[in-house]
């Protein structure tokens, strides 16, 4: 059914929530490699897509392909539920709110589900857990409990977690957005160095500074459809619609 | 107060407290089965199950205890279930003590943040994998103290077995009350040992809630 011409591939996108309707029709298509920002007013529905392209929050209508494969086809419960996990071991996914188990360390955090679901022993897992919290500067702290990190550090580990799968995708769910402002340069330089690896990601986020230096593309969506599309240049500096430039010009002259 | 008397039958309520401590221990093992079955059938995807899971709860917290423990010992021969009186009360205090227990545990596994269970779920775990590594030990900490809580009132709630006859400490008092005619004293022992099982159950669990806090 898939022409497998994108990596990443968004038809028709629709999600309902009764009679609101949060996505409307929403098409959207990454390469491999590529950096996606997706921008927009707070219930523009542009964490509801970053969610259902793993199927954390199914779409009411249309399609999510990756590398190929249909997410968010229709099968009965239990070949699905096997579908879509073994899914989602491909798509790696960081939260606002960290997420981080607060009963693991650091370390736990990381090797918890290699060990569980890719069957590694635990001295792979060990090395594979320093390997990663090491590239996000978090080796140090590899046996503290969440509790004793700040919220950079937790979202950096956090990172790290996702990593850990050898995602070929990763989902970024305004990673920043509960950080102290102090702490948000420590998160945006672990995701420059995953954007120069040329990891493929899809990063929601409130920081056009950011999204204009790492992005290839950036989507403006508001009430549900993607209003503007195109390279950071063009949108964020000659946006050709109206209401992007309304969203800029509040947006920018709030974060100045 | 006959403290002479007090000292006399002492050996015999100490006895009956160890009979009370055999009940609270059966009854707690079997509550805590049944909270775990009920608290499971709660929280099912299965609305037969969740339906079954809140009218267990709903008809054992609604009801008294002892008209539980009534029907099953005294009524329970009408219907084929014979029991004998010891039986009867731990079956039926632990049904009783479930149902308690059934919120406890359901209580403490809905307080989890629902952002643990995705951002297991993230990762691939299943839906299974993702309560028993991720929802669960986090939810476990959480239910120690709630579960001292039933824990404590279904120690006393073995007070009641005396009206089936089990000859625990409230029975041997009535019973010793029935000889001596000294009331205040029978039920003062028979208070201060109930008192000595619920304080050092109490220290037990706290000292449990404490051992199991990440620190």
């Amino acid at each position: 059914m898939s022409d497998q011409d994108h990596f990443v591939e968004i038809r028709y996108a629709q999600k309902s929530y009764g009679s609101l309707e949060v996505l409307k029709d929403i098409s959207l298509n990454v390469e491999r490699g590529q950096i996606v920002a997706i921008i927009g007013p707070s219930g523009s529905g542009k964490s509801t897509l970053l969610r259902a392209i793993n199927d954390l929050d199914p779409l009411t209508g249309g399609e999510v392909w990756l590398d190929g494969v249909q997410v968010n086809k229709s099968l009965p419960h239990r070949q699905y539920e096997k579908h879509i996990n073994e899914m989602r071991q491909h798509v790696g996914m960081v939260f606002q709110h960290f997420n981080l188990f607060p009963h693991m360390t650091a370390r736990e955090n990381v090797t918890m589900a290699p060990m569980l679901l890719k069957r590694l022993s635990k001295a792979e897992a060990d090395k594979l857990a320093e390997e990663q919290l090491d590239k996000v500067g978090m080796l140090d702290r590899i046996d503290y409990y969440p509790s004793r990190l700040s919220g950079g550090q937790k979202q950096r580990v956090a990172i790290a977690r996702a990593l850990a799968m050898e995602p070929k995708l990763m989902l970024f769910d305004e990673a920043t957005s509960a950080l102290d402002p102090e702490l948000v340069d420590e998160v945006n330089l672990v995701m420059k160095k995953l954007a120069e690896e040329h990891m493929t990601m899809i990063i929601v986020t409130h920081e056009m500074d950011f999204a204009a230096s790492v992005c290839d593309r950036v989507l403006f969506m508001d009430q549900g459809v993607v209003v503007e599309e195109g390279p950071p240049s063009v949108v964020f500096k000659n946006p050709t619609k109206e209401r992007t430039r309304e969203f800029l010009r509040k947006h920018l002259a709030g974060a100045a | 107060m006959d403290i002479d008397l007090m000292m006399r039958v002492y050996p015999f309520f100490l006895t009956a407290a160890w009979t009370t401590i055999q009940l609270s221990v059966l009854t707690a093992l079997l509550g805590l089965s049944m909270g775990a079955l009920g608290a499971s059938a709660r929280l099912s995807r299965f609305a037969l199950l969740r339906f079954v899971g809140a009218a267990y709860v709903s008809l054992f917290r609604g009801t008294p205890a002892l008209i539980q423990l009534f029907i099953l010992y005294f009524g329970g021969p009408q219907i084929g279930i014979q029991l004998d009186a010891f039986e009867a009360g731990v079956i039926g205090l632990g049904i009783n003590a479930g149902a308690y227990m059934t919120e406890t545990i359901r209580g403490a596994i809905i307080s989890i943040d629902k952002g643990q269970r995705e951002a297991a779920r993230t990762l691939g775990l299943s839906q299974w994998q993702a309560t028993y590594k991720i929802v669960l030990p986090q939810a476990a900490r959480l239910m120690v103290r709630p579960l001292g809580v039933n824990l404590n009132m279904l120690i006393k709630a073995t007070a009641l077995v005396a009206a089936i006859s089990v000859v625990e400490l409230t029975y041997t008092a009535q019973r010793y009350i029935g000889s001596t005619y000294k009331p205040f004293e029978m039920f003062l022992l028979a208070g201060v040992l109930y008192m000595i099982i619920i304080y050092a159950t109490g220290r037990a669990v706290a000292w449990l809630d404490r051992r199991v806090q990440i620190t």
